[in-house]
């Protein structure tokens, strides 16, 4: 964290972000120890990867919501049906989303991860495109302009798969502000659902982070260190979240607190209060998704901050700290189908002591690994979701996928490595980057939800 | 709609085998694994009660013979005999696998012959127990070494070779033997026979005596110059490049079954070992994140998210035959992740409770001695992880060896 005046503390964002930036550019350029060890040169251009998302969200405008329509109880997706039957097969709607989230990934996420992952940013064009697909718009409910009768855990699965798969730290970017819109549409209010969610069906959605996890060992979702204390009729927050996509562009949070008198619970917070800051907070993975951390100084909050109000449930946080979850497990999926799908021609294709290597069952079995586990992770995703959508009790289900997704999503990331050698340590092959994503995926609280 | 759990109309069934499994299995499971070779008669009361299942539905009941595909390609997802098979077998196991294993009429000779038997076949030796007899001292893992021979001699084929490892082999009805029609030929020539058990060319050697499964028989014999009719012989008579690999295809369909053995006796030993550790004072949280929880607790959270992935790749495969759908890397996947799982955990079990787990007066020791054949028998690991490996790599058997 840096440090702070107290006109600092009453900045909005956007104008924090601003400050934000020059700062850290004063402080190293006063430092001689980079001309010291003749690295200015790298240093000045990592810094300006590094900080030109503050200076544009110093740009970025927070809009104003307001609510279009009211209704007189919150709107919710049905749960869905089951005919009762083991099945694997997605439905029509769900293999369209699939297969439509695989195409984009082929045709436009994969060619732009390289740049993306260099530059810790996904071109805005990229982001647009994306949410033409509708992905973030799959929790919201028809009554409010969204597409799904239905709960679309499976569905929102299968996108994050397929997106992923294409690469995860753009995947993210991509998916974040559907974290946001898919919280107010299952726990919001009426009043909350109506100021909100249109913004994520219409053309230009804002970028927003569903922020949860927070900057320390061990951290608990249901022990949280960010506190929303009473005050008269007002929440006042304060804490840090981490690792939020894109967030120096985020127009609106949805923030998780221990709040007194309830517990842990979440609040909606546009990007406008005051007492909210961002910096950046690139990490080993996820780098396209601009990562970074949200300060919480004293922020004062209206009593309908909380997320669904009067009506705000203890089952509801959990609920979404599980969905959360199964959301990053699907993302570990694809991208674990990835490194297989890399590796298999690699290894077929590279030649050792006269023939390919993959006729080595040293070489071989390593794949046989990836295609094991990868298929595990990938049916418990499946099952915790499809118990999110039917209504039925998938906490057991997100843990064991999530601790599944983290220890063997991790294995895959550094057996892909493996696989390619040295060539698996350098930037000309994406499987380094997949190593980098595949721990972050395990390690990851909230952001995304299904 | 992906729904991954077990489907209502197979609850019954599943409910049914687990009350075999705690009235019947666990009160003689300790009495049987200290009792080798003695013959457990408490199963056959309880074999008839089988068959009668079997019979009275279409979904195979908890039997081995249960694998048999039937076609089906009007689209429409199908949960028949293959899924219902391996639903039955999971809850036996988690009674007692070496019990299972002895269960008259329910071996995998059973399965070889409902995957691959003529209708005629079907007839004749329907009702029976099978056993099957691949294994040979010089030949394991590579099947298609194997150097027992069969000689056409008018009607008759004459069968001459050892085979090791046949399990219930002193107790089965009918052993089918793999034997080659020329060994000049490779394995092409590899048919499998149905030989009666008191065919006189069919000589018992011995026991072999284990370090699990020991309700088990495991039989060893020569066969010298055994005479069975040419309708023994299981499937198509030709030589022809792909006759091995129909053979082969056996195994597709029995190795979920084996699968789900692995499954059961995994799922045993951590709902054991889960009330241990309860008593232990140690609850498994599934909200809190598994490093913030005591290590047992974290270590049990990861063997159970290995079961889970084990279950479910078992599940698929069993699934996908029902389906008609070509299994045989998801049925050497699944092989594979609950073989060595069950390994894995059960050990991993007797580890977090000590000495409870250790002791003999618990049955979590036997389970982890139990557990080691399920990742070797019906292929080993290495096969597995062979199969899986060309099957993804697209590669054959002289490419990857």
């Amino acid at each position: 964290m840096t440090t702070s005046t107290d006109t600092e503390r009453n900045a909005s964002v956007a104008e924090r972000g601003m400050g934000f930036g020059l700062r850290q550019l004063n402080r190293l350029a006063g430092s001689d120890l980079l001309d010291r060890i003749r690295l200015r040169k790298q240093v000045e251009r990592a810094l300006f990867q590094g900080t030109k998302n503050g200076f544009r969200s110093a740009t970025a405008a927070g809009r104003t919501f307001k609510a279009a329509q009211q209704l007189g109880k919150p709107a919710r997706q049905k749960k869905g049906k089951s005919k009762g039957l083991f099945d694997l097969g997605p439905d029509d709607e769900q293999q369209m989303f699939q297969e439509a989230g695989r195409d984009f990934a082929a045709a436009k996420i994969r060619p732009a991860a390289h740049d993306a992952d260099d530059a810790c940013e996904t071109p805005a064009e990229l982001l647009n495109e994306a949410a033409e697909l509708g992905v973030n718009m799959l929790g919201v409910p028809e009554e409010l302009g969204g597409v799904m009768h239905e709960q679309a855990a499976v569905t929102s699965v299968l996108i994050g798969e397929a997106l992923a798969n294409g690469d995860m730290g753009i995947a993210y970017a991509a998916l974040a502000p559907g974290a946001v819109a898919t919280a107010i549409g299952h726990w919001g209010s009426a009043e909350q659902e109506a100021t909100y969610l249109p913004a994520f069906t219409g053309e230009d959605v804002p970028a927003a982070a569903l922020a949860i996890l927070e900057p320390r060992p061990l951290f608990d979702p249901l022990k949280l260190e960010t506190t929303a204390r009473k005050k008269g009729d007002e929440w006042v927050l304060k804490g840090a979240k981490s690792l939020l996509a894109r967030a120096k562009d985020c127009e609106l949070f949805v923030i998780a607190a221990e709040a007194e008198g309830i517990g842990p619970a979440l609040f909606v917070v546009e990007s406008g209060a005051k007492g909210l800051s961002v910096e950046a907070e690139p990490a080993m993975g996820l780098r396209p998704a601009a990562t970074g951390r949200l300060l919480i100084e004293n922020v004062k909050l209206p009593a309908s901050a909380l997320l669904g109000e009067d009506n705000a449930k203890a089952e509801d946080y959990v609920d979404c700290i599980n969905r959360s979850r199964v959301a990053w497990c699907a993302l570990a999926t694809g991208a674990s189908q990835a490194v297989l799908d890399y590796v298999i021609p690699y290894v077929n294709d590279r030649k050792a002591f006269g023939e390919p290597i993959s006729n080595r069952q040293g070489v071989a079995f390593g794949v046989s690994d990836i295609g094991i586990e990868s298929e595990g992770m990938r049916l418990a995703t499946y099952r915790a979701a499809s118990r999110a959508d039917r209504g039925e009790k998938f906490a057991r289900e997100a843990a064991i996928a999530r601790r599944l997704c983290a220890v063997k999503g991790m294995q895959i990331g550094s057996e892909g490595v493996q696989l390619l050698g040295g060539h698996g340590f350098v930037k000309e092959h994406p499987v380094e980057r997949w190593y980098r994503d595949l721990r972050a995926a395990g390690v990851m609280e909230g952001a995304l939800l299904v | 709609m992906i729904n991954l759990e077990i489907p209502k109309k197979f609850k019954p069934l599943a409910t049914q085998a687990n009350q075999v499994a705690t009235e019947v299995f666990r009160p003689i499971s300790r009495k049987y694994d200290e009792a080798e070779h003695s013959y457990p008669k408490e199963l056959d009361m309880l074999a008839s009660l089988i068959d009668g299942m079997n019979e009275g539905s279409d979904m195979g009941g908890a039997g081995a013979a249960g694998v048999r595909r039937e076609k089906s390609d009007d689209g429409e997802n199908r949960n028949g005999s293959n899924l219902s098979t391996v639903l039955g077998i999971i809850e036996l196991c988690w009674g007692d696998v070496g019990l299972l294993l002895s269960m008259p009429r329910q071996g995998l000779g059973n399965s070889a012959i409902a995957s691959v038997a003529t209708d005629e076949q079907l007839e004749r030796y329907g009702g029976k127990w099978a056993a099957m007899a691949i294994t040979e001292p010089e030949a394991g893992s590579d099947s298609a070494a194997i150097r027992t021979t069969a000689e056409l001699d008018g009607d008759e084929y004459v069968l001459n070779g050892e085979k090791i490892f046949v399990t219930s082999g002193d107790r089965a009805d009918l052993i089918v033997v793999w034997a080659t029609l020329d060994r000049s030929k490779g394995r092409a020539a590899i048919k499998s026979f149905i030989v009666e058990r008191d065919n006189p060319g069919l000589k018992l050697d011995r026991l072999e005596h284990k370090l699990g499964i020991r309700a088990s028989d495991t039989a060893n014999f020569t066969l010298q110059d055994c005479r069975v009719p040419k309708e023994a012989l299981l499937g198509d008579p030709e030589v022809k490049e792909k006759g091995f690999a129909g053979v082969m295809e056996t195994f597709d369909n029995t190795r979920p079954l084996v699968a789900a053995m692995a499954v059961g006796v995994t799922r045993a030993a951590l709902e054991e070992t889960r009330r241990r550790l309860a008593s232990a004072g140690v609850e498994i949280d599934y909200d809190t994140p598994a490093l913030s929880q005591p290590a047992a607790a974290a270590r049990f959270l990861e063997m159970e998210a290995d079961y889970e992935a084990a279950w479910l790749l078992t599940l698929q495969a069993a699934w996908m035959a029902d389906n008609s759908k070509p299994n045989s890397l998801q049925a050497s996947m699944a092989k594979a992740k609950a073989g060595r799982t069950c390994v894995d955990v059960t050990l991993g079990c007797v580890e977090l409770c000590g000495a409870v787990g250790l002791g003999e007066s618990e049955l979590l020791e036997k389970w982890a001695r139990d557990a080691k054949i399920l990742d070797i028998f019906e292929g080993t690991q290495q096969i597995q992880l062979l199969i899986v490996a060309r099957q993804l790599l697209g590669k054959n058997s002289s490419e990857l060896r």
